[in-house]
């Protein structure tokens, strides 16, 4: 009797357990998801494909197609989009090509690079393209007639510009990644967007937005070097004043 | 005992509540799936005599196409709606009105029914013309009337053989009827002409044109094509811009589509409340031969035509479409009643083009235009060109470090001569 409780007990917390652990893990196939690289591009900003930062996002394509990709940028970061096409498994080429990536911000505005070959040329006997642009940092706010980069989706458009016209229609693979140096309190304006420039006909909000969300805009740097100078401006005074105060009142005076 | 009792019927309890709760996902997925709209897929194959040529890895196109199409017809998602359309399968003669006329549906556009079309597609032989033209005014009408994405894939070895009728015109005239109707092509071992229309037909419709030469290319490229049509996206919604800001259609949030012929300008309005921000975004495609400079602009003006601000976007070269935006924040209301600016404000958006064309390519229909609007909540204005004007940086610190020790310098002195004025008194 004693057996059959503790048999009935054991089973019912052991399919409890399990149960319990199913459910989240039913859960967690969507997030998983998410967060694999895209291996197909978009052909257009609606279509453009959705990756994070660090992820090197793939596609096969054709000679003339036009890829697009997007990723999320936040404010102090400093991206860096890299793009390589790898031209070997085309058959011989009839001339020269020349490959450009351009990037965009969320509002479809072109940004510009401010370091790295955005478009190169290359002969018909090279197997692979690597290009780069490094955009302006970002920041949390601008004026409106400004184009500063502001926090939000960044749409990547890789194209051949110039190719022989034999040429189109070959096959091409190609990958891109987009890694940010955060820049920090030196690039950190006052003002926010109660936003940020994701277009509102973006398919998933969360997909969106980077891997921990967007910043709140509260925290910079410049609290710190701003206290650091408060209290070593603080130190230096009493230090100054302890070198000319003198002896003070002298002794035994009444 | 009872202790135990208690607990048993807790355990029994939980266990039941979370058999319910993990039965329950699933109903929410069925639901899902079933309100998405389904997306159709029109595989249009070249049936004409030339298919028969053995050049695709040592055996014939058409053998290479079948075998393609039973791969795809494998792996097509369950969701995506197939259909499968011949040119040229049925009239080997040599009148060209007949042989022009010869398009025929094989399987139509539905849910599919692999067996059935696989059959379908195993009693093609390589037979007539090349009417890709007609083809493409029929395959148009196959569509079902569904929201979902809708796609044609043209599979074509030779050019058209049916002019006047200009099958780039065609697929131009059919994307301009809003139905959001994308072309693919490829082409089979394809010579400059042919390679020539079929870019020109992937081009006026948004679609990619891809060379193939392999057998395992066909197949996995038109698999390729087939899944691109069930990813999820979302489609614009047509409207007609008018040639002035006061007959100009009111727009909600959201994503619209229009035609703008070249050098036209094109009007929309937006409603702003105060504390609102504005964000529009415009994308003008070329999708025909232009010439290598081009630009669009995108303006938003009050109604009395004052400029409030402007996106505007300048480029050259190959290029499928010019894109720029601009975001208006509309200061929040001041609470004043006779203030006149706290009132809902009506944007009027002009839309303009600078892309030219020589005189041989057609201006209607217009190029396609993309416009995004979205209105989302002012910004917090900057009082300060840094965040809450702090300060950053070694030489602020020098600063501070000098100005302090100054001033520690200074009030010892001072302190040291009152205390020398209080001696002498």
């Amino acid at each position: 009797m004693r057996r059959t409780r503790l048999l009935t007990g054991a089973l019912l917390g052991a399919a409890t357990a399990l149960l319990a652990l199913a459910g989240p893990v039913a859960a967690d196939d969507d997030t998983a998801d998410a967060d694999k690289a895209p291996t197909q591009a978009g052909t257009s900003f609606r279509t453009a494909a959705p990756m994070q930062q660090d992820q090197k996002a793939t596609a096969s394509a054709s000679t003339g197609d036009y890829l697009y990709w997007s990723y999320p940028a936040d404010a102090g970061q400093r991206p860096t989009v890299r793009a390589t096409v790898d031209l070997s498994s085309a058959q011989a080429r009839h001339g020269a090509q020349t490959w450009r990536i351009d990037v965009y911000d969320g509002l479809r505005r072109r940004q510009s690079c401010m370091y790295g070959m955005q478009a190169r040329t290359v002969p018909a006997e090279t197997k692979s393209v690597a290009l780069a642009c490094t955009l302006r940092p970002v920041r949390a706010w601008s004026e409106a007639w400004a184009n500063d980069p502001l926090p939000g989706t960044y749409y990547v458009r890789l194209t051949v510009t110039s190719l022989a016209d034999a040429d189109l229609g070959q096959p091409v693979s190609a990958s891109v990644e987009a890694q940010s140096k955060d820049i920090g309190s030196s690039v950190a304006v006052d003002g926010t967007l109660s936003a940020p420039l994701v277009p509102g006909t973006t398919a998933s909000a969360e997909k969106a937005a980077p891997a921990d969300g967007w910043a709140s805009g509260w925290w910079t740097g410049r609290w710190v070097w701003t206290a650091a100078g408060a209290v070593l401006a603080a130190l230096a005074g009493i230090g100054g004043y302890a070198l000319t105060r003198g002896s003070g009142r002298p002794v035994g005076a009444p | 005992m009872i202790i135990r009792q208690r607990l048993a019927a807790g355990l029994c309890t939980l266990l039941a509540a979370l058999t319910a709760g993990g039965l329950t996902p699933t109903a929410a997925y069925a639901d899902e799936t079933d309100s998405k709209p389904a997306p159709q897929v029109e595989l249009l194959l070249d049936v004409s005599g030339s298919m028969r040529a053995r050049d695709i890895d040592g055996g014939s196109r058409m053998a290479a196409a079948k075998q393609a199409f039973n791969e795809v017809l494998d792996a097509t998602p369950e969701e995506v709606e197939l259909g499968i359309r011949t040119l040229g399968a049925n009239y080997p003669g040599d009148d060209r009105k007949t042989g022009c006329k010869d398009t025929q549906q094989l399987y139509p556009v539905g849910p599919l029914d692999r067996t059935e079309a696989k059959t379908a597609v195993a009693t093609l032989q390589p037979t007539g013309w090349t009417p890709i033209g007609p083809a493409l005014l029929k395959a148009a009408g196959d569509f079902g009337s569904g929201d979902g994405a809708k796609r044609i894939v043209l599979i074509s070895d030779g050019e058209d053989t049916c002019q006047p009728l200009d099958p780039c015109e065609v697929a131009r005239e059919i994307a301009a009827k809003g139905i959001g109707l994308t072309i693919d092509t490829l082409g089979l071992v394809a010579d400059a002409k042919t390679r020539a229309q079929l870019s020109c037909i992937a081009d006026a419709t948004g679609g990619t044109y891809t060379a193939v030469r392999h057998k395992n290319q066909l197949s996995k490229k038109v698999g390729q094509l087939v899944e691109r049509a069930a990813d999820p996206v979302v489609n614009p919604v047509a409207v007609d811009g008018a040639a002035q800001c006061a007959d100009a259609p009111v727009l909600k949030a959201g994503l619209y589509s229009d035609r703008e012929k070249f050098g036209e300008h094109r009007f929309y309005r937006v409603d702003v409340d105060p504390g609102q921000e504005l964000r529009a975004s415009v994308s003008v495609a070329a999708d025909r031969a232009v010439d290598r400079d081009y630009g669009v602009l995108l303006r938003a003006v009050t109604t009395h035509g004052r400029e409030i601000v402007r996106g505007q976007e300048a480029g050259d070269g190959r290029t499928d479409a010019i894109s720029t935006g601009l975001r208006y924040p509309k200061p929040e209301a001041t609470g004043d009643p006779d203030d006149v600016a706290s009132n809902a404000e009506t944007v009027c958006l002009q839309v303009s083009n600078s892309y030219s064309a020589p005189a041989s390519v057609k201006t209607s229909p217009g190029l396609p235009v993309e416009l995004t609007v979205d209105l989302v909540d002012g910004p917090d204005q900057a009082s300060d060109v840094a965040a809450f004007g702090l300060g950053n940086g070694w030489w602020l610190l020098l600063a501070l470090v000098v100005v302090g020790f100054l001033a520690g310098v200074i009030w010892g002195w001072l302190s040291r001569w009152r205390v020398a004025v209080w001696r002498t008194n």
